[in-house]
């Protein structure tokens, strides 16, 4: 009843093509925005921000980083961690050789390295396709972690081979180290994320994107109509790890301030693999949603008995906690396979033409 | 049977369509000399040799097996022949891919619809204007200046291919829900976007009834009418052969059989053997 374009009439093609062509879309977005921009960072404390905040946004930058590759462009990677690495000992070298420099930029250009290694390890999709592909892209996964413990320069030849992330500046205020303000890294990480995702969406919309989707629907088709295969799939891989990369820098700059190649490891990938298909394929939104939902559950399941006065022990908590978000990933997978993106798109469609069925 | 559609185009098309030439009078286009093509120890392909000409429309007939498929995936660069030459306005073709087959101005449609499934329609036939998209990497990151102009100057294109295949209504559906003769006709709209010289359309009226038949045949006749596009076609119902077509090749068993008219092709003993069968 509420949620209707009657009347919103486009008068033009650019109005017709913007990404939220529905008013009451927009308002929506404007609320979340303000939620996210004002009333969390007055309100929340620091155990909501370091512990849910920066880690949500940065897992879905993560998976907006796959989203592109596998629901774009329909190429399958389990290397996510791996090229997530690539950008945190990236931005971790680059700040030792640039001190002074803005740690934004830092992090921002620490996806270009992630980039070019993720061109490398997308050469074999020209060949190979489906579950193939992912095979050989677990060669860059296991390749990066021989390589962050076997390179010594990478962590500067620290003897507990970690990563510790120095304190550095953004725009004169303390933005990474111990004396960092948990609010400083929300809304670092958030402005980037949400920058980010603004750039992919229009990527999406555009030319490049509809290569990178008629790649994935069908390849034969595509190059008939002037799509060269290597051009579309490698630009998909380097787009896909540059934001993997930057999500990597964030989580060990912004996040977890000290990483290790575990931190990187093949579980990383699949983590951010299932953000992906439960958030939905081929969907910016689902990729918040996946990255809330995997890692927000276990954590309100984990407060919930102290919140209700129940006493359990931590060991059975876990227990249960991996109980039910496991029978929930599939509930939601049974109920729609094509994820968490596409139950909202079905919910929009209902509440558009309530009180009528159809 | 097509020939009530095809009259009905004169409301589309207001002037009176000046008298067709003859096709010994066109410019060759595509110029197929002894093409063989073989996959292993399968002959698909054997010593065949046609012409295609500027604006005519070109039925390559046969019954199934007979390579024409082949032939066509010969001419788009999918398949490459072991021996013979294809020459492309003059110009004999050497490694041929399908891109660049693409940017020479060949546009193709599939005999098993080849839509990009996860897409609208609307993005579909936008896919069709790929090439003649320009803007770099930097605009379209943010989708400014060249890049929004352009995505605006071609869904203006776009949107009068809809038109002309009145297909107004499914602009937004994903294709994957559309039936069958609807997915056909976005095909032909996806390719027609490419604004292509020469169209290859294979079977496009394959499992249609007869209304759908009959539109399809007034969009292609249409398209050769008011955009002179060349037309390659490839189809098993003989009575839109005959109708549509100006030359028809007749392949059987990969060899060509026959080359003419359709009234010349109809009266060809080969090709009456190759489809009635005959008696040894």
């Amino acid at each position: 009843m509420f949620y209707r374009e009657a009347g919103q009439f486009k008068t033009s093609y650019e109005a017709d093509q913007a990404i939220f062509p529905i008013l009451q879309d927009k308002w929506g977005l404007a609320a979340l925005a303000a939620f996210a921009f004002v009333v969390i960072p007055l309100t929340a404390n620091d155990f909501v921000l370091n512990s849910i905040m920066i880690p949500m946004m940065v897992f879905t930058l993560a998976t907006i980083g796959l989203n592109v590759l596998l629901g774009y462009a329909g190429q399958l990677s389990l290397g996510t961690g791996a090229f997530m690495g690539v950008g945190a000992y990236a931005c971790y070298k680059l700040t030792t050789f640039f001190p002074d420099t803005n740690i934004i930029l830092l992090v921002l250009a620490s996806g270009i390295f992630s980039a070019g290694v993720g061109i490398i390890f997308g050469l074999p999709s020209l060949r190979i396709k489906g579950l193939y592909l992912a095979v050989t892209t677990l060669a860059a996964q296991f390749f990066l972690e021989w390589a962050f413990i076997r390179i010594p320069w990478l962590y500067n030849y620290n003897d507990s081979g970690a990563i510790e992330v120095p304190q550095r500046l953004a725009f004169g205020i303390i933005a990474t180290g111990p004396s960092a303000t948990p609010l400083t890294r929300y809304m670092i990480v958030l402005c980037i994320t949400v920058f980010i995702t603004w750039l992919v969406s229009n990527l999406i919309r555009g030319r490049i994107g509809r290569s990178w989707m008629m790649i994935r629907d069908m390849d034969i088709a595509a190059e008939l109509m002037g799509i060269k295969p290597l051009q579309a799939k490698l630009s998909a891989f380097a787009v896909s790890s540059y934001i993997a990369g930057v999500s990597g820098a964030m989580m060990v700059f912004f996040w977890l301030g000290a990483a290790e190649v575990e931190s990187f490891d093949i579980n990383h990938s699949f983590l951010i693999l299932f953000m992906c298909i439960l958030g939905g394929l081929g969907s910016l939104i689902g990729s918040y949603m996946g990255a809330a939902f995997i890692w927000v559950l276990p954590i309100l399941i984990r407060a919930a008995p102290a919140a209700l006065g129940i006493t359990v022990t931590a060991a059975s908590v876990e227990h249960i906690n991996f109980m039910i978000v496991g029978a929930l990933i599939i509930f939601f997978l049974i109920a729609e396979p094509a994820g968490l993106a596409r139950l909202w798109q079905i919910g929009k469609q209902k509440l558009r033409v309530w009180p009528f069925p159809y | 049977m097509t020939m009530d559609a095809a009259v009905d185009t004169g409301a589309v098309n207001p002037d009176p369509p000046t008298a067709r030439l003859s096709s010994d009078q066109r410019p060759v286009v595509l110029d197929v000399k002894n093409v063989s093509l073989s996959f292993g120890g399968v002959k698909a392909i054997q010593d065949v040799s046609f012409d295609i000409r500027k604006g005519e429309v070109r039925a390559i007939i046969g019954p199934n097996g007979a390579g024409k498929t082949s032939m066509l995936n010969v001419i788009n660069g999918f398949y490459h022949p072991q021996h013979g030459t294809i020459t492309w306005h003059g110009q004999e073709r050497k490694q041929m891919r399908p891109h660049i087959a693409a940017t020479q101005g060949i546009a193709r449609t599939f005999q098993n619809v080849a839509l990009f499934q996860g897409m609208s329609t609307l993005d579909n036939i936008m896919s069709g204007r790929s090439l003649k998209m320009k803007s770099n990497f930097l605009f379209q990151l943010i989708h400014y200046g060249p890049a929004r102009n352009e995505e605006i100057e071609h869904r203006r294109k776009v949107e009068e291919i809809i038109d002309f295949l009145e297909i107004q209504a499914i602009r937004r559906t994903p294709v994957g829900r559309l039936p069958y003769g609807l997915k056909k006709r976005v095909e032909l709209g996806r390719a027609l976007a490419m604004e292509p010289e020469l169209l290859l359309l294979d079977e496009p009226m394959a499992g249609m009834n007869l209304e759908e038949k009959e539109d399809m045949s007034r969009f292609i006749i249409d398209v050769n009418d008011q955009f002179g596009t060349t037309i390659a076609l490839i189809e098993h119902d003989m009575g839109v052969v005959m109708d549509l077509s100006d030359r028809v090749v007749v392949l059987d068993h990969g060899e060509l059989i026959a080359d003419g008219t359709p009234n010349e092709v109809q009266a060809n003993q080969n090709v009456i053997d190759a489809y009635l069968g005959v008696a040894h």
